[in-house]
């Protein structure tokens, strides 16, 4: 027993310092912006905390296994009735207690955060973007900069960016790991999302959220630049691309995969989200042309 | 024959009709779970009404109170039935129980009336969330009213033709408890489906 | 679309052709193995028709078996499909089949029946009882739960698998998204089982409180009995819940309701809530159990009492509290805002607390002991490490904010695996090698035994540790292929080397069983471990009324065993009766055939064959009521006969 004993503690603990080590390069502990930051300190924090409890565990375990094992005792010892002791009681009890505690008030922490606009970019305000998916393919509206873009989405790095979300179809979710994320985007109501890049670069995201056959491809990119950079391409946009009609828009809802493309004007004209709508609409799913009720708006 | 302990009433007389009635307050326990889930999918959705009629548009008082006064009627003499039973009175227990699913029956068919003038106005159970989920509630709770007619009716042959036994004196028993219950999960359906949406 | 249609399997590959004809083959090969021994006879009047809830336990194992080979294979696809960058083993379609698949089996219709054989086999013995409250319906209980899982399976074969993962979230699970009748069979297959389950759980409730020993008050009560009768509760509260959402479910797909369309008011949210309002519990459904068998089998082996009775009674009834106040921890990401989070992140938190109790607990159940290392031991010490490194990162999880970052990605996959594995089906094997001799009267080989937990747990650390770090990484879940820029390739090989090795060590629990069988002794008596509960007070093979005489445990503790043999407890009084046990009978394998004609039918929208199934399951509740069934007695001298062979039984194999 003891050598198997030995195996098991050397094999966690290459695994967690292989985990550790391996730590700096993991997407999600790689953050690029203040809320996946928030999310990665939190998540070493966790880390650290939960490896104390996991070795705590580990070593009790083993102390008692050495030395209570049978064949280190004699033959008539009769191990005695134990009912406990308040004290180890209390202490096994206050322990977690006291960590609990302590998540808990790092978690409202954390959640009042990530739910709000970063505050490092408090002093300008916020862009907005609509981001809405359909089978299998984001749609980003930029209602200020009237362009919609497929599948990519250029934003101004230092500066904070307001996603509102919903679907044109199944729930999917809509996830930048370095940036932070991430939140569902559904066909009756819109949710938010506050993210930032504190650096010009190009990310990765994808919709996080199983949609059908088309998901594992449902993927976009993010890149962050500098404001003039973006000023840029806001009016190269306007000068070269073509303006998004609603047949354009219905022929892109159609289920499949898409390249990138760009647009100038956005599907929210003649397609509004679901905002403030209770569900008593939904945003049109391809192919259907209903007489829908937007009085609410 | 099992043993019958006669100091207790017929109904618990032996271990297994003990077991039996213990058993149904489990059963009425998920019920309540199975109700109270309908009622906040209600809620959740009683808004969303789509293109379709809300509930103030579509409820009429009269159908609901006569449903509601008839169900009443129904567990009182049901209560009349078991203590009919009690007395050892067979052709008073049987009476009651009469009574009992004859008003059943009565509020099945003003059901049937209001489910047919729902669809009428165009409140189907396929046009909205809030349809949907009024007529399964509605649905539900009528469909366990007609199962317990028939559960009832066949008490009634089993007590007409073999008396009072242990055995049937329980089965009448856990039917008055369901019956009861069936009056209770109507009085919220009365206060937080019609008279709220009628408001 | 045409009549026939429907029933072709959608999206058909060369693997589907071939594992349909096996699945053939098989069934053939069984039907006419059977005919071949005339045993159809003996199957139908001693186990199809069977009320002894140590045979329907049986029942239920061996469906459990089954379907863990069923979900296993699916696991080892999965596995090997992600093995490699861009492989085309699976296409995405039957990738998203299998994985649906896998869930469900592995859930619903592998670990529910796995605690629901342990809940028959054990608990009437360790109160004391002669069967359980009501064991006719226990049958229908168990019919209606196989009716509901080989309706399920048939969606392989016919009109295709449900595809919308197991959690079928709408509107993905509607019609338009979900065309095929694979989501019918989910809505309704589960709902058969699920009643089958509710009525488990008003049995066992009315059995715990109502049937107990002489003496046995509440706080004597053994604790896997304790961790069933709160499982039990949990099961009555939750599965409700289940029935209304898969009822609105069917409706929506079948009669064009509107509960969770897009669109004329749907809210497909009210299924999220609804199917982790049961589905958080049922989780604890699962673990509960799985927590009392662990505290039967360590106080065993550390020939000591179980440290903290009270502690860990009390902890499970706060965890079955709790439990039905975490459900919104499965979607932090619905944008419920910072405050709705918090709360549920607390509460969630909040259960690290009693699960942390009875970890220590068995940590110093061991104190002081003298630790025999036997398989069931043996599972139970690789249970405590890998347990709280699954509960660790669930409080990972449960931080809200940070969730947004494991959500939907393969460390929250490897969470759940990491409590379901070490937790449920740890604690199932360990149970298992500790409650066989009791069952078939000899031992599973110990030394196959300790090889494959030691194998087994090798696997599961290669299948799972890596999925942490590429879900940190950023692979998401239920995703049939990546690219190799993605990086994710070696640690996915090692995850799939992982799946294969566990599949090894199942393969070696099969080799065991079959060993054991050839060679293991039968002259083992009727305590084989030195075991400490009251169900090991009774004879090996278990006679069918279970004790010849009801003990009483005034005088005993919840080790009522242990203490009449090393504390000379009486807890045999009096002389032995006649003893009034239930008729077996064919009614509820009738009424589950008529609840799987009545399901397939709707899951077709056949109406005129639906309403004949709906008449013969109502027919058998008519029967039902007017049937006198009174059961029967076995005479004393019977009794007496009976308890006397095997005494001489003993005698003759030398027994201990």
């Amino acid at each position: 027993m003891k050598v198997n004993l030995k195996g098991t503690l050397l094999a966690f603990f290459t695994l967690g310092t292989l985990l550790l080590s391996g730590c700096s390069e993991l997407a999600v502990l790689d953050p690029k912006g203040p809320q996946a930051e928030v999310q990665a300190n939190d998540t070493i924090m966790l880390i650290t905390l939960m490896g104390g409890i996991v070795v705590t565990v580990l070593i009790i375990l083993g102390v008692m296994l050495f030395k209570y094992r049978a064949s280190k005792q004699s033959a008539d010892y009769e191990p005695p009735h134990i009912h406990g002791h308040w004290l180890v009681e209390a202490i096994c009890i206050g322990i977690p207690v006291l960590i609990v505690i302590f998540l808990s008030f790092r978690s409202i922490e954390s959640n009042y955060l990530v739910e709000s606009a970063p505050a490092a970019y408090a002093d300008e305000e916020s862009l907005v973007i609509y981001a809405s998916s359909s089978n299998w393919k984001w749609h980003f509206s930029y209602p200020e900069q009237d362009i919609e873009t497929v599948n990519y989405l250029f934003i101004p790095a230092n500066r904070n960016i307001e996603f509102r979300l919903y679907s044109y179809g199944p729930i999917t979710s809509f996830w930048v790991p370095q940036l932070g994320g991430q939140k569902y985007a559904m066909a009756d109501m819109v949710t938010t999302l506050h993210l930032a890049a504190d650096v010009e670069g190009e990310f990765w995201g994808r919709n996080a959220n199983f949609s059908g056959a088309g998901t594992a491809e449902n993927t976009f990119t993010v890149t962050s630049m500098s404001d003039e950079k973006f000023n840029e391409w806001v009016e190269e946009v306007h000068a070269t691309a073509d303006p998004l009609t609603e047949e354009k828009f219905e022929e892109l809802l159609e289920p499949g995969h898409l390249g990138t493309s760009t647009y100038t004007g956005t599907h929210l004209e003649f397609s509004p989200a679901p905002e403030h709508s209770h569900g008593k609409t939904g945003p049109k799913v391809t192919g259907e042309q209903e007489q829908e009720d937007h009085s609410s708006h | 024959m099992a043993h019958v302990d006669h100091s207790k009433p017929l109904e618990y007389a032996t271990e297994e009709n003990d077991l039996k009635i213990f058993g149904f307050w489990v059963f009425l326990g998920a019920e309540i779970m199975l109700f109270g889930t309908l009622f906040a999918s209600y809620f959740a959705l009683v808004d969303r009404t789509g293109t379709g009629p809300t509930a103030a548009e579509i409820f009429e008082i009269g159908p609901v109170l006569a449903e509601t006064f008839i169900l009443l009627a129904s567990s009182f003499t049901i209560g009349l039935a078991i203590h009919a039973m009690r007395l050892g009175s067979k052709k008073a227990t049987l009476t009651f129980m009469g009574i009992t699913l004859a008003l059943g029956l009565a509020f099945l068919s003003v059901e049937m009336y209001e489910f047919v003038h729902y669809v009428h106005v165009g409140a189907g159970i396929t046009v909205s969330a809030f349809t949907s989920i009024l007529l399964t509630t509605l649905g539900t709770h009528g469909l366990h009213v007609t199962l317990g007619f028939f559960w009832g009716l066949s008490i009634m042959i089993q007590i007409a033709k073999r008396g009072f036994t242990p055995a049937t004196a329980n089965k009448t028993f856990i039917f008055s408890l369901y019956w009861h219950f069936l009056d209770v999960v109507w009085i919220f359906i009365f206060s937080f489906v019609y008279l709220k949406g009628m408001m | 679309m045409e009549f026939f249609e429907r029933f072709m399997v959608p999206h058909p590959s060369f693997l589907i052709y071939m594992s349909m004809v096996l699945i053939a083959l098989v069934s053939i090969a069984l039907v006419a193995v059977v005919t071949y021994f005339k045993l159809w006879g003996y199957l139908w009047r001693e186990w199809f028709t069977t009320v002894d809830h140590k045979k329907i336990g049986i029942m239920y194992l061996i469906t459990a078996l089954l379907m863990l080979f069923r979900g296993g294979v699916d696991a080892v696809m999965l596995r090997y499909q992600l093995s490699m960058p861009e492989n085309a083993f699976l296409t995405a379609q039957h990738y998203n089949e299998v994985f649906t698949t896998h869930g469900v089996v592995m859930i619903l219709f592998m670990a529910m029946p796995f605690i629901t054989f342990f809940f028959n086999f054990l608990v009437p013995l360790q109160i004391g009882a002669r069967d359980v409250a009501f064991p006719r319906l226990n049958l229908i209980s168990f019919w209606l739960f196989f009716m509901g899982a080989m309706l399920f399976n048939l969606s392989f074969v016919i009109g295709g698998s449900p595809d919308a993962g197991w959690t079928s979230y709408f509107p993905l699970a509607d019609n338009e998204f979900s065309t095929s009748v694979g989501t019918n069979y989910y809505m309704i297959a589960i709902q058969i089982a699920g009643i089958g389950t509710l009525i488990t759980g008003i049995n066992f409730i009315t059995t715990i409180m109502k049937m107990r020993a002489p003496g046995m008050t509440l706080f004597k009560m053994p604790m896997f009995t304790w961790s069933a009768l709160i499982a039990n509760l949990i099961i009555v509260f939750a599965f409700p819940v289940l029935t209304v959402a898969l009822a609105m479910g069917a409706m929506d797909r079948l009669f064009d309701t509107k509960f969770f369309a897009i669109g004329d008011g749907g809210m497909d949210m009210l299924w999220a809530n609804l199917f982790w309002v049961w589905g958080h519990p049922e989780v604890y459904i699962l673990i509960l159990p799985a927590f009392g068998l662990f505290s039967e089998i360590i106080p065993t082996f550390a020939r000591r009492n179980l440290y903290g009775y009270n502690a860990m009674v009390w902890s499970m009834i706060l965890i079955s509290v709790l439990s039905f106040t975490v459900w919104t921890h499965h979607f932090f990401t619905m944008g419920q805002g910072a405050m709705t989070n918090s709360i549920f992140s607390i509460t969630t938190m909040l259960i690290a607390i009693p699960t942390g109790i009875k970890i220590f607990n068995w940590l110093f159940t061991l104190y002081k002991g003298k630790i025999v290392m036997t398989t069931p031991m043996l599972y139970s010490m690789h249970f405590i490490p890998l347990f709280t490194l699954g509960g660790v990162t669930g409080v990972m999880l449960a931080m809200s904010a940070a969730d947004y970052q494991y959500h939907n990605t393969m460390f929250l996959v490897a969470h759940f695996h990491n409590v379901i594995i070490p937790g449920v089906v740890y604690a199932m094997l360990a149970g298992l090698t500790f409650y066989w001799p009791k069952m078939f009267g000899f031992m599973l080989n110990e030394r196959i035994g300790k090889a494959t937990v030691w194998v087994m747990s090798t696997g599961f650390v290669l299948a799972f540790i890596p999925m942490y770090i590429t879900g940190l990484d950023g692979q998401a879940r239920r995703m049939y292929t990546y690219s190799e820029a993605t990086g994710f390739t070696t640690l996915n090989m090692v995850s799939f080397i992982g799946a294969a090795i566990m599949a090894v060590s199942f393969g070696m629990l099969v080799w065991n069983i079959w060993y054991s069988f050839k060679n293991s002794p039968r002259n083992i008596g009727s305590d084989p471990w030195n075991a400490r509960g009251l169900e090991w007070a009774t004879h090996t093979p278990i006679p069918s009324y279970n004790f010849a005489i009801t003990p009483d445990v005034t005088n005993a503790s919840s080790e009522a065993f242990w203490d009449m043999k090393k504390n000379g407890v009486e807890i045999f009084k009096g002389d032995i009766k006649k003893i009034h046990m239930p008729n077996y009978s064919g009614l509820p394998f009738v009424m589950g055939v008529f609840f799987f004609i009545l399901g397939f039918a709707m899951i077709f929208s056949m109406w005129i064959v639906a309403i004949i199934g709906l008449i013969g399951v109502l027919g058998c509740m008519v029967y039902r009521t007017f049937e006198k069934d009174e059961g029967f007695y076995i005479p004393e001298e019977e009794v007496k006969a009976t308890e006397k062979k095997y005494e001489e039984m003993y005698k003759k194999r030398g027994d201990k």
